[in-house]
């Protein structure tokens, strides 16, 4: 009997401590990124362009870089994702071709992200002839994205009772009636929300804006969709191993890292206020 | 509430992007990509020059020689930094593509070959430094170190450097597989400085200044052409200048075609004294009487 | 009066919807597709130069050589998954023990704090972490091996591991929460301790879920680029083992593709790695949706 309660202790204690290894891990990041980040970060660090060989100044290119292939990517993957997810949710049956969509949709989440850049070179820097550009890197980003809004829409459509529609129905209303009237509305919040979370992740990567349009340096900000940006992600690459002076630049990749992963808090923290919001709405 | 949060982002990002204009001029750019050897003293240069001429804004990017060669035959740059020649299929390619590649020689570099300074090593020859980024001497006591395995770094295949290192100290032989392809100059001297038995090769303005100062941390080593030739350092000019110095290498950049308009004016400017001041005070070498006189050959 | 007959035109507007929708939920599949097919439309011109065995079973990457191209991407595969399995040798323990503490230690109050504090951790983007293992991860590891720096693929197992532990830990959590309470309380009724049940009873149970888990992280970490690019010090050699530095496939593709001058062989080479990786990945994904749908299946 003792035996059992001693295995059941150290059982449980070990378990307990993969718990502390992983939040400790997370904490060292944060504390790491937080602290060294924090001395750089200053407003003219977030409004100024980069300085003199971009050993002074501040990252403001980047931020805005980042923000405007970011509202590429939701423009392509948010409303594609809610229709696709639609389609899945309200439209489909269970059918084989049903199977195969949703394969594919899990598959397209598990494709590297280089992979996913090197489509982007293929098909909008060269076939469309959109060149290395915001819109080359949106696009590229926007089906990165694809399969996170499709899942997200769906995982939102799914906590519509089905009274809902089935009370369209009865009433004469028509499919498409029935779905705008009575589950879109209520469904709308949770899908945003949660393609929001999706372009959190898109905004933090590297790999598909690498070759399609992220520069080392412009002296200007882009002024159309045309244009080649400077990015978060890319910036923090550059500082951290191409440019020519790494050490004295040191202090600017972690402020670099800390905005990027204040941005991507701020975007996440957002939803998960919104939704709790929600949940306390639905409750009442 | 959702809608009018989208309406409210897109509003800023469209003052945003708006205001972008009042602070940008042109959308032409001069686009200049290649060498991350050159990629600080050029982008210095640029700054100077825009100072002076601020209708003539110019993008400076790195990415390596054999980016910025590739983007001169892809067309997608004005000029191309290289910190070596042009290979022979290079130009053909250009050729093929339509373009007809001018090259100036802009600065002079000792390739500096670095240890960390705890290493007891202070010199080497040609051959010694060849096998060991061959791969054929691997533990320093070979080459009168301490009895440790040599820790390679060195840059990647688009590197102007790792090419001429290769041709010209390597013998045009393949590279140790082990060793470690770093981004850039700065990543090998970081790399080097921490590591007790590593070994990298860097542009001289990378770790030294027009002073001579050397950066912490590191060694320069000394280089000769044989065992019976004397090791000069690539710190001495005079050494550099007269080949005594035997990796010492021309700085190139290289023009689609004859220069013309504000790519010709900049060459003109980073060939003047004033340009070539700029040279100096970031740790390389002006060119010389016999180089300038080929320049002027080619610029008209 | 309520209409009973629908008009013609309500009827085909409806159907329009239905098709409209149609069409964007079939995308997914022609994305895939489409990524398949221009993959493999570039990458095939790059066997007319090479040979496909030597592509697979040679373990030198060297196209730009000047002694003799090659083309072999086994030491970059060997690289890819020495690096992958030694992240699940680290999450695939810690991610199922933090699930299994979410699922039966914790608190349900204590579990919705930790759920979505793991979800930041997800959320931390892959060159965030690769540069925390340039400046923290390396050095560390550089002391404790007593190696003379920490660039190599036991700093990239643990990254990937840390990137991989969020995906592990969901979806065992997702697992473990769906066995059914009669398991639990009738293993608890039976005089097993809770510990035993959950050893015994629940984990293999939900075991299809937690192996699906495990080959989703497997994935993530197989195509992670940065992250390895970053920390694991980018030398094509063959590992020799976890502190010998490497160069995996997605790092290969990321270091190159910006030099290569389009439509070489070289180019064609690296999208054809591309393919491979594709590949790989697509059979990783298709075997974890295989194990889930079973798992999903035998619960109902």
């Amino acid at each position: 009997m003792k035996k059992k309660k001693i295995v059941e202790l150290l059982g449980f204690l070990s378990l307990r401590i993969c718990l502390y290894l992983v939040l400790a891990v997370l904490l060292l990041f944060l504390y790491d990124i937080g602290s060294k980040g924090a001395g750089t970060l200053s407003w003219e660090f977030l409004s100024q362009a980069p300085k003199r060989g971009m050993t002074e100044g501040g990252i403001f290119p980047a931020i805005i870089g980042t923000l405007l292939v970011t509202i590429v990517t939701a423009i392509l993957a948010v409303p594609l994702g809610m229709f696709a997810a639609i389609y899945l949710n309200e439209y489909a049956k269970q059918t084989r071709l049903t199977r195969i969509i949703r394969l594919s949709i899990r598959n397209l989440s598990g494709v590297p992200s280089i992979v996913y850049g090197l489509f982007g070179v293929i098909l909008f820097v060269n076939i469309l002839k959109f060149g290395t550009s915001i819109l080359s890197a949106g696009l590229t980003l926007g089906l990165l994205t694809l399969p996170w809004t499709i899942t997200a829409s769906e995982e939102a459509l799914k906590t519509i009772p089905n009274s809902y529609r089935e009370g369209a129905l009865a009433l004469g209303a028509t499919k498409w009636q029935a779905i705008r009237t009575n589950v879109l509305p209520y469904a709308m919040p949770g899908m945003l929300t949660g393609t929001v979370l999706g372009l959190a992740r898109a905004a933090g990567e590297t790999a598909p804006i690498m070759f399609t349009g992220a520069a080392f340096y412009l002296p200007y900000l882009p002024q159309s969709l045309r244009d080649q940006f400077m990015a978060l992600p890319y910036h923090l690459y550059v500082m951290a191993t191409q440019h020519h002076s790494i050490a004295q630049v040191r202090p600017i990749a972690y402020g670099t890292a800390l905005v990027l992963l204040l941005l991507i808090l701020l975007m996440t923290m957002s939803v998960a206020l919104i939704r709790y919001r929600m949940r306390r709405v639905k409750r009442e | 509430m959702n809608v009018r949060k989208l309406i409210l982002v897109g509003l800023l990002c469209f003052g945003l992007i708006a205001s972008a204009n009042t602070i940008s001029a042109q959308r032409n750019m001069m686009q200049i990509k290649g060498s991350d050897t050159l990629v600080n003293l050029v982008q210095i240069l640029a700054e100077s020059y825009m100072a002076k001429n601020p209708r003539s804004p110019m993008a400076v990017l790195g990415g390596g020689s054999g980016t910025g060669i590739a983007a001169l035959i892809n067309g997608t740059c004005d000029i191309a930094n290289h910190s070596r020649a042009m290979k022979e299929k290079e130009i053909q390619m250009a050729k093929d593509n339509g373009v007809t590649p001018h090259t100036f020689v802009i600065a002079v570099d000792g390739l500096s070959v670095i240890v960390n300074e705890g290493n007891p090593v202070s010199q080497l020859t040609m051959d010694q430094i060849g096998a060991m980024f061959r791969g054929e001497i691997k533990n320093w006591k070979e080459v009168g170190g301490p009895d440790k395995a040599i820790s390679l770094y060195g840059r990647q295949s688009n590197s102007g450097t790792y090419v001429f290192f290769q041709e010209h100290v390597l013998g045009n032989q393949n590279y140790s597989a082990d060793m470690k392809r770093m981004n850039g100059n700065a990543q090998i001297v970081e790399g080097v400085t921490v590591d007790k038995v590593g070994i990298g090769y860097v542009g001289v303005a990378y770790v030294a200044d027009d002073q001579g100062n050397v950066k912490k941390g590191i060694k320069i080593l000394k280089v000769s052409k044989d065992a019976s030739s004397a090791a000069y350092s690539p710190l001495n000019k005079a050494a550099v200048d007269s080949g005594d110095y035997p990796i010492a290498r021309g700085l190139f950049q290289s023009t689609a075609g004859t220069p013309k308009g504000a790519v010709l004016d900049f060459l003109k400017f980073e060939l003047s004294p004033e340009g070539q001041d700029i040279v100096e005070k970031e740790g390389f070498f002006p060119i010389g009487s016999g180089q300038m006189a080929e320049n002027e050959k080619k610029l008209k | 009066m309520i209409k009973t007959k629908r008009t013609s035109f309500i009827r085909i507007k409806e159907s329009a919807i239905r098709a409209f929708f149609f069409t964007n939920g079939i995308l997914a599949v022609f994305i895939l597709l489409g990524i398949f097919v221009f993959l493999l439309y570039t990458a095939i011109p790059a066997f007319r130069e090479i040979d496909i065995k030597e592509f697979f079973t040679s373990k030198n990457w060297n196209p730009s050589s000047p002694v003799k191209e090659e083309y072999g991407i086994l030491s970059m595969i060997v690289s890819t998954f020495l690096v992958t399995m030694g992240a699940l040798v680290i999450a695939v323990p810690i991610g199922i023990g933090v699930a299994s503490y979410l699922s039966d230690v914790a608190h349900w109050k204590v579990r919705e704090i930790l759920k979505p504090i793991i979800e930041i951790l997800a959320g931390i983007p892959s060159v965030v972490i690769g540069f925390l293992g340039i400046v923290l991860f390396g050095p560390a590891i550089a002391k404790i091996t007593g190696q003379s720096h920490g660039l190599n693929a036991l700093n990239g197992s643990i990254l990937l591991a840390v990137m991989a532990l969020p995906t592990i830990i969901s979806i065992s959590e997702d697992s473990l929460a769906a066995v059914p309470r009669s398991y639990r309380e009738a293993s608890l009724a039976l005089g097993a301790s809770r510990w035993q049940t959950l050893i015994r009873v629940k984990i293999p149970a939900a075991l299809s879920g937690i192996i699906a888990a495990v080959m989703l992280g497997m994935g993530r970490a197989i195509g992670e680029t940065m992250t390895v690019l970053m920390a694991t010090g980018n030398a094509p050699a063959f590992p020799s083992g976890f502190l010998s530095s490497i160069r995996t496939m997605t790092a290969t593709i990321a270091i190159e593709l910006g030099e290569v001058p389009y439509y070489t062989t070289h180019y064609y080479a690296l999208f054809a790695i591309g393919l491979v990786l594709f590949i790989i990945t697509f059979f990783v994904n298709l075997i974890s949706d295989l194990v889930l749908h079973k798992f999903q299946e035998r619960e109902l």
